[in-house]
């Protein structure tokens, strides 16, 4: 609670230094305040609260934990926006200010115990990204991306919004507590085909924030057009908060009609995984492989969903927590990399990457972390992310998804290794110049290569806390 | 402990090496080599006058998960790591030889390739088993990708995706298993990952049959057996020389290893069922390498292929089942270690005077180079198992245990050794021998550096022919647990 109160404030505060235009602050000041309340969040570990606002928004580990990921993901993130800085963007206040008001509402939808507040929070993170989306005004396809994001998660919120009065027309109530009790309860069992309608149109449209296919078809386009500082926002953030809020929703209020959402997840989970890493693997452009493997790792986490049979905690849900914590660290090193590089040398396909062992060995290692990370090979956090889904599903007993998931993860190897092959394999352009960094976005780039490493050599002391 | 300072120290090193460039790079890289060297041999020193296995180390890696850092040495393991430690030090002083672009990033790679594949030999949980067995991977393909000739990036990512297609199906076999088995005694998870617990397991001969196949396709394609073989012969030609004698000497070394401790005692009843036809294919790939061998005039893929046919030996005395066999693939992988590693070094110093290793443009090299001929035809009937070298102990042994799982099959293995005089000794010919070349007059013998690197690999190669029995007491006890534990 306190970071959803801290973050409001300062996302307000945020604006009105606008006036200062003062954009040096910003960033160090962003930075501080976001380091304040990932500190100020982890007070609530292992407290019980009782929910606040009758029954609205609930503060318990689950909570906490996958909020820590989020404000995590958004300071590694900051510096990056180093070049808006350089440049004297004048809007940089605003952006900040829409990046501390998204996280309120990724925090919602990861707290949120009332139907209501999860529409609220996917609303807030929405619209603020939609912005951010069109942010590079002058860059037509930033503006199509943008045009484009708000009309199908326009549409997308519509039918959840649709799904949810449905789920209260059958049940009678908006809250996850009761809801449980309601969809099991023999009473309604009349109203089945009502709540069932109800349940697909919010599968549906979170599905559709957490680019899961069939609807995923948005993502390349719309990560390719946004800046790339908020593409990564995008991926990471909304990703693990649209987890969240789907795993509660499928754990705490639906766990009774897990027989009509299993199959269903199911189904998405293997379209998902084919989908995202076919696309992923025909790419020749770094951001939009990036885009296809993040709907890849929808299809990996779906799995987690699968596995966890409706239960908030234990194996699937550890292995969702690990797994997004993981990914949003690989994710946010390959988007700042790429960055940095794309910005320098004017280039996001692979051959941008060439030759960068030699010029910037630090980026050149930084990415290549990343994308074993992301390819989930042993020493990186990406493996035990897998290792512990696909283990978690395996224990469930669903062996054949797991080895199609392998099969997946085998395509994936494939394009994840072509960043490294240009990177080592491939001479630099010629007259090459090394890519500037600066000793903030240095100091981020070895924090974030080691957080990868030490999830994967040490992954006890963050694996099964929930 | 000790086995954790054996295990971490080249890590650091290579770390190091990340900051240290220069002269200061190689005297570090090659220190960290000696000083691992120096620890391997105080291990087998203890080793042999202990007589049993000792340095564990236990530690809860995920406790959740019932995962543990599980490390330790027995007479197996130890042979593999003296081997490691042993041919590290000198495959670094041939990187030496070299100028490659970024030296200190070379060296540092090298080492930390060692972590690796320490990592896999001294690894008690099959989980971490795992985990250095793909941390071997990553070095290795860096090193050939970045360093290598000119088809290397094809070639390497043929390699990469080969090999960890391999290990995630062994990765599924373990998880199986790990699945089976119960908590361990004082944990807090439900199951364990531990070697002893997977030994402990009572599966049935359909579950075994299948997980055979898991398992044993990264070990497979690994060593290489045919028919898994098609990324060795493209990798070991365009890998920089030091990388190919990783690859070669060492790396090999895991798919034998893995198959000798991983796969034998887990699913003994899948390996009876399937040891007919993995006989077979070896000696397939025996004979196969050996007659594609006569046809190469690269003299890199000449040895690659010499290699494939003579795993096949190897993988064929393992699944013999003999304690005969088994002894004779230990000293065969120490002496196919050093064979291999000395060949590919000779190859390099050729063609590092020459600018080729194409064989028709090369002869009559021996007039100004009798000491460079002489190593060379050391190595080479090494190679082919001439008594008195180590070659031919090992190949001895793993003759007489093929023989007893079958005579007719060890008749066609012993094709090997005809085959391979007739291949090495043609090349030889036609390299140092021959009609002359436009080298002949102009190239230099080996320089002194060179022979540091030949000296200790031939004083071994000696040294396994004349006194096996140094290598055999050490691995005796290890192999004949292993025998039990496949025969109960």
């Amino acid at each position: 609670m306190t970071s959803i109160i801290l973050l409001s404030v300062f996302g307000i505060l945020n604006l009105f230094l606008g006036f200062l235009r003062s954009n040096k602050v910003l960033l160090p000041g962003a930075m501080l305040l976001l380091l304040a309340v990932f500190g100020a969040n982890f007070a609530d570990w292992n407290v019980a609260h009782a929910p606040y606002f009758n029954h609205m928004l609930v503060v318990d580990n689950y909570t906490v934990a996958f909020t820590g990921i989020v404000l995590l993901t958004t300071i590694l993130l900051l510096p990056f926006s180093r070049s808006y800085v350089t440049s004297g963007e004048p809007n940089l206040a605003e952006y900040y200010a829409l990046l501390l008001f998204s996280l309120v509402g990724a925090i919602m939808m990861i707290g949120y115990d009332h139907l209501l507040m999860l529409f609220v929070g996917i609303e807030i993170l929405s619209i603020s990204m939609y912005v951010l989306a069109g942010s590079s005004k002058r860059d037509s396809r930033s503006n199509e991306a943008a045009l484009k994001y708000f009309l199908m998660g326009a549409f997308a919120t519509g039918i959840l919004l649709f799904g949810i009065a449905l789920l209260y027309g059958a049940t009678g109530t908006f809250a996850l507590s009761q809801l449980g009790a309601a969809v099991a309860s023999p009473a309604n069992a009349s109203l089945q085909p009502m709540l069932y309608i109800g349940i697909l149109m919010m599968i549906i449209g979170i599905g559709f924030k957490v680019s899961a296919a069939p609807f995923h078809f948005w993502t390349p386009d719309v990560y390719e057009g946004t800046p790339t500082f908020f593409t990564a926002f995008m991926s990471t953030v909304v990703k693990t908060a649209g987890f969240a809020a789907f795993l509660k929703l499928l754990a705490v209020a639906l766990p009774a009609a897990q027989g009509f959402w299993m199959p269903t997840i199911q189904a998405m989970c293997a379209l998902t995984l084919l989908l995202g890493n076919v696309g992923a693997a025909a790419q020749t452009n770094t951001k939009r492989m990036l885009a296809y493997s993040s709907v890849s790792h929808a299809g990996y986490l779906l799995i987690g969903l699968v596995a966890s049979k409706g239960i908030l905690t234990g194996d699937a849900a550890s292995g969702i927590f690990f797994y997004s914590l993981a990914y949003s660290i690989a994710t946010v090193a390959a988007f700042g990399v790429l960055k940095l590089v794309a910005e320098h040398r004017q280039e996001d396909r692979y051959s941008g990457l060439n030759g960068l062992g030699k010029t910037n060995p630090l980026l050149a290692f930084s990415m290549t972390v990343a994308m074993l990370s992301l390819a989930g090979i042993p020493l990186t956090g990406g493996f035990f992310g897998k290792f512990f889904l696909l283990a978690a599903a395996v224990g469930q007993g669903y062996i054949g998804l797991v080895v199609f998931a392998v099969i997946m993860s085998m395509v994936g190897l494939y394009y994840y290794l072509r960043p490294i092959i240009a990177m080592y394999m491939q001479p630099a352009p010629e007259g090459a110049t090394p890519v500037p960094v600066d000793g903030i976005q240095t100091v981020t780039l070895v924090v974030l290569a080691l957080l990868s490493i030490a999830l994967g050599v040490v992954p006890g002391f963050m694996s099964g806390i929930l | 402990m000790l086995t954790a300072v054996l295990l971490f120290l080249p890590l650091a090193a290579a770390l190091l090496l990340l900051v240290v460039k220069g002269a200061a790079a190689r005297a570090l890289a090659f220190g960290a080599s000696l000083l691992e060297f120096a620890i391997a041999a105080y291990a087998a020193f203890d080793f042999t006058r202990h007589g049993s296995a000792s340095f564990n180390l236990n530690y809860n890696w995920i406790p959740s998960a019932g995962i543990n850092f599980h490390i330790g040495l027995d007479g197996l393991s130890l042979l593999m790591v003296l081997l490691t430690t042993f041919l590290v030090p000198l495959i670094l002083l041939s990187a030496f030889k070299r100028d490659y672009d970024n030296p200190s990033t070379f060296y540092a790679l090298v080492l930390f390739m060692q972590t690796g594949l320490l990592g896999v030999f001294v690894s008690l949980d099959a989980f971490l088993f795992y985990f250095f067995w793909e941390v071997a991977l990553i070095p290795i393909y860096l090193l050939a990708g970045a360093w290598g000739g000119e088809r290397r990036i094809a070639v390497t990512l043929k390699f990469f995706l080969y090999t960890v297609v391999g290990s995630l199906l062994m990765l599924a076999g373990f998880v199986y298993l790990y699945l089976q088995t119960g908590p361990a005694a004082g944990s807090l998870a439900q199951h364990s990952s531990e070697l002893t617990a997977f030994y402990n397991l009572k599966l049935s001969a359909s579950e075994q049959s299948w997980l055979f196949w898991l398992i044993f396709a990264a070990f497979a394609v690994k060593m290489p057996i045919f028919p898994f073989h098609t990324w060795q012969p493209d990798t070991y030609t365009e890998a920089p020389a030091p990388a190919t004698m990783l690859l070669s000497g060492i790396m090999l070394k895991m798919g034998i290893y893995g198959t000798m401790r991983w796969l034998l005692p887990v699913v003994p009843l899948g390996v009876s069922q399937w040891q007919k036809p993995v006989i077979i294919l070896s000696v397939i790939g025996i004979i196969y390498g050996a007659i594609i061998a006569i046809r190469q005039r690269d003299v890199k893929r000449l040895i690659a292929y010499s290699s494939l046919s003579h795993v096949g030996l190897m993988a064929a005395g393992v699944f013999s089942l003999t304690q005969i066999g088994l002894q004779g693939a230990v000293v065969q992988m120490l002496a196919h270690g050093v064979n291999v590693v000395g060949m590919f070094f000779i190859a390099d110093a050729i063609e590092r005077r020459t600018g080729t290793r194409f064989i028709p443009d090369l002869g009559g090299l021996t007039r100004r180079t009798p000491v460079l001929s002489v190593c060379f035809l050391i190595m080479l009937l090494s190679t082919v198992a001439l008594p008195l070298t180590g070659g031919f102990v090992g190949e001895f042994l793993l003759l007489a245990g093929v023989y007893q799982y079958n005579a007719w099959v060890g008749a066609v293995a012993g094709l090997t050794i005809i085959f391979s005089a007739v291949y090495l000794l043609r090349m030889f010919q036609r390299v140092m021998l021959g009609p002359d070349s436009s080298f002949s007059e102009t190239i230099t013998d080996l320089t002194g550096g060179e022979l540091l690197v030949l000296v200790p690999l031939i004083a071994l190669v000696f040294w396994i022919g004349l006194f096996p029995n140094t290598f055999l007491h050490i691995s005796e006890p290890a192999v004949t647990n292993l025998l039990t534990l496949v025969g109960r």
